[in-house]
């Protein structure tokens, strides 16, 4: 018997709380091109020559305001890296395990993070030609692209 | 030239996978009756008169967790500071207040119970926004995947390599007494523990922990009150890089090295290569130590993998302590790495101590696969 870690205990306990999160200015727009027309759309800074996807309003390169600077950019695009989560969490959006890449977008110049299917495991590998396949729910989030999948 | 800052007393609990019978602010008393007991130190005028806390809301499941512990802290009659980044930020914090001249003694306390929660995944997942990087599922071990897997395109470094780097950790830890559940692992263990995020193993990431480590920093005026063995905060340097991951080269060490240069420019370090007798480096993962030792420019660029193979780590006496790899909570990785360093530096490191080192080099990192580093450069005095 532990004299000292006896009659001691944890209680259980959560923190949830329900919250509300703006889009912001230019993430609005982003999402609604995306959620009604099926359209990626990035900020083009003109100082830089650089189109970024996600949006944002400023430039952290050169500090300049760019929100007005809208470009649209393909739903095809290049897979510059990935990794294959293989461990559950109930923030994820599928069922491990998934291919997580980030996804160059044809236009643009960041690449981004997204999920890829349509490809096995074995199979993926970094210079993939991708494709957006569109959500037909929308979630007001990037998720309104369901995943990319393999062009062609 | 602003008065030189000495770390004159160093105290850490054990660091476990569940201290589940400890409450953070008993861990953090155990810390500070230590550095009491060390150097005599209380909160009158003469003492302590700044407590600067390194807590995270989230880990501690209460907003403002700093203010949980004013009675360890001694902070409900004096100044106190809150550090929710990298512990290591800490010493810069406290390195200001006494150059500054606003503070003679400084002390810090870091805590964190990674086990509280259900998932440390959960809490780093947190991090991301909620409109394009949450939705995807990302946390810091996914985003680590992907640093590994961009790091591995570029050094070479393979399976085999990664799990060294594993295996030496684990026979370093079992000689840290603050590591009382190290065990030693094999090649083959490690090798065929599961893939989390390719090619990150179960193995080559850091074990979920709980522990609590403080220091006690003095101007140099009145360093002699408290130790005849102080270690000198000679520089520190830091460097945050964009949110977006996609808007980095995630191998490039960009943000790393720019703190570097500004930590060496203050410490007077014109040869990193050469200059530390000591390095302890924040690895999560095994991938991030050859990593962080390119991107410090102790070994050359790309060269991480060859530098793994030849032994190196042995050689640059890199993470001794058995590094972050060994069990350090995520938030004090760095400040943990800088006591580890100072102990050695203070030739307190018993069965782990290197004969005669002098020069030093801790870092932090914190935020998805390495947006930010935080460097010290400590010597002995
Ligand atoms: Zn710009």
């Amino acid at each position: 018997m532990n004299i000292e870690k006896d009659n001691q205990f944890v209680i259980e306990g959560k923190l949830a709380l329900p919250y509300q999160y703006f889009s912001g200015r230019t993430g609005s727009r982003f999402l609604i091109r995306l959620r009604d027309d099926k359209k990626i759309n990035g900020l083009k800074c003109n100082a830089c020559n650089k189109v970024f996807v996600p949006p944002r309003s400023t430039c952290e390169i050169c500090g300049e305001t760019i929100q007005d600077n809208w470009v649209e950019v393909k739903d095809t695009g290049t897979v510059t890296g990935f990794t294959v989560v293989r461990y559950s969490e109930p923030h994820q959006p599928v069922k491990a395990p998934y291919i997580l890449a980030l996804i160059k977008l044809d236009g643009a110049d960041t690449p981004f993070a997204h999920i890829v299917q349509g490809i096995a495991i074995e199979n993926m590998k970094v210079g993939l030609k991708v494709k957006a396949k569109f959500a037909e729910k929308t979630t007001s989030t990037i998720m309104d692209i369901n995943c990319f999948m393999p062009a062609g | 030239m602003a008065r030189k800052v000495g770390i004159c007393a160093i105290a850490q609990t054990t660091y476990e996978k569940n201290k589940w019978g400890a409450r953070f602010q008993e861990m953090a008393l155990e810390v500070l009756e230590s550095i009491q007991q060390q150097t005599g130190v209380d909160f009158s005028e003469t003492g302590i008169t700044m407590s600067i806390s390194v807590s995270d809301d989230v880990f501690d499941a209460r907003t403002i967790s700093d203010n949980a512990m004013t009675d360890v802290l001694g902070a409900h009659l004096g100044c106190e500071e809150k550090i929710a980044q990298e512990g290591i930020q800490a010493l810069y914090y406290g390195l200001a207040a006494i150059q500054s001249g606003h503070e003679d003694v400084v002390l810090i306390v870091g805590h964190c119970k990674e086990s509280q929660g259900k998932s440390r995944n959960m809490v780093t997942h947190l991090a991301f926004d909620p409109f394009f990087t949450r939705p995807v599922g990302l946390d810091f071990c996914a985003a680590a995947g992907l640093q590994a897997q961009a790091y591995a395109m570029k050094s070479g470094i393979g399976d085999e390599e990664l799990a060294r780097i594993v295996v030496r950790s684990s026979e370093n830890a079992v000689k840290n007494p603050m590591l009382p559940e190290a065990k030693k692992l094999t090649m083959k263990e490690v090798m065929a523990s599961p893939m989390i995020a390719d090619p990150i193993r179960a193995l080559h990431a850091y074990p979920v922990s709980d522990g609590a480590v403080g220091m006690l920093l003095v101007a140099e005026d009145r360093v002699k009150e408290f130790t005849d063995t102080p270690v000198w905060i000679k520089g520190v340097g830091n460097c945050m890089d964009s949110f977006f991951m996609g808007d980095r080269n995630l191998a490039s060490n960009f943000a790393l090295k720019k703190a570097a240069q500004i930590a060496y420019k203050r410490a007077g370090i014109d040869n990193p290569g050469k200059a530390f007798d000591i390095i302890e480096v924040s690895d999560q993962y095994a991938y991030q130590q050859p990593m962080w030792m390119e991107g410090l420019g102790i070994i050359d660029d790309g060269k991480g993998n060859e530098w793994i193979k030849k032994d190196g780590p042995q050689k640059n006496n890199v993470n001794i302590s058995g590094g972050t790899l060994a069990g350090s909570p995520l938030l004090l990785g760095g400040l943990v790495r800088a006591a580890e360093a100072a102990i050695q530096l203070k030739g307190e490191a018993g069965d782990r101590q290197v004969a005669n080192a002098k020069t030093a080099l801790a870092h932090g990192v914190m935020g998805p696969a390495g947006q930010f580093h935080s460097i010290a450069v400590l010597e002995r005095g």
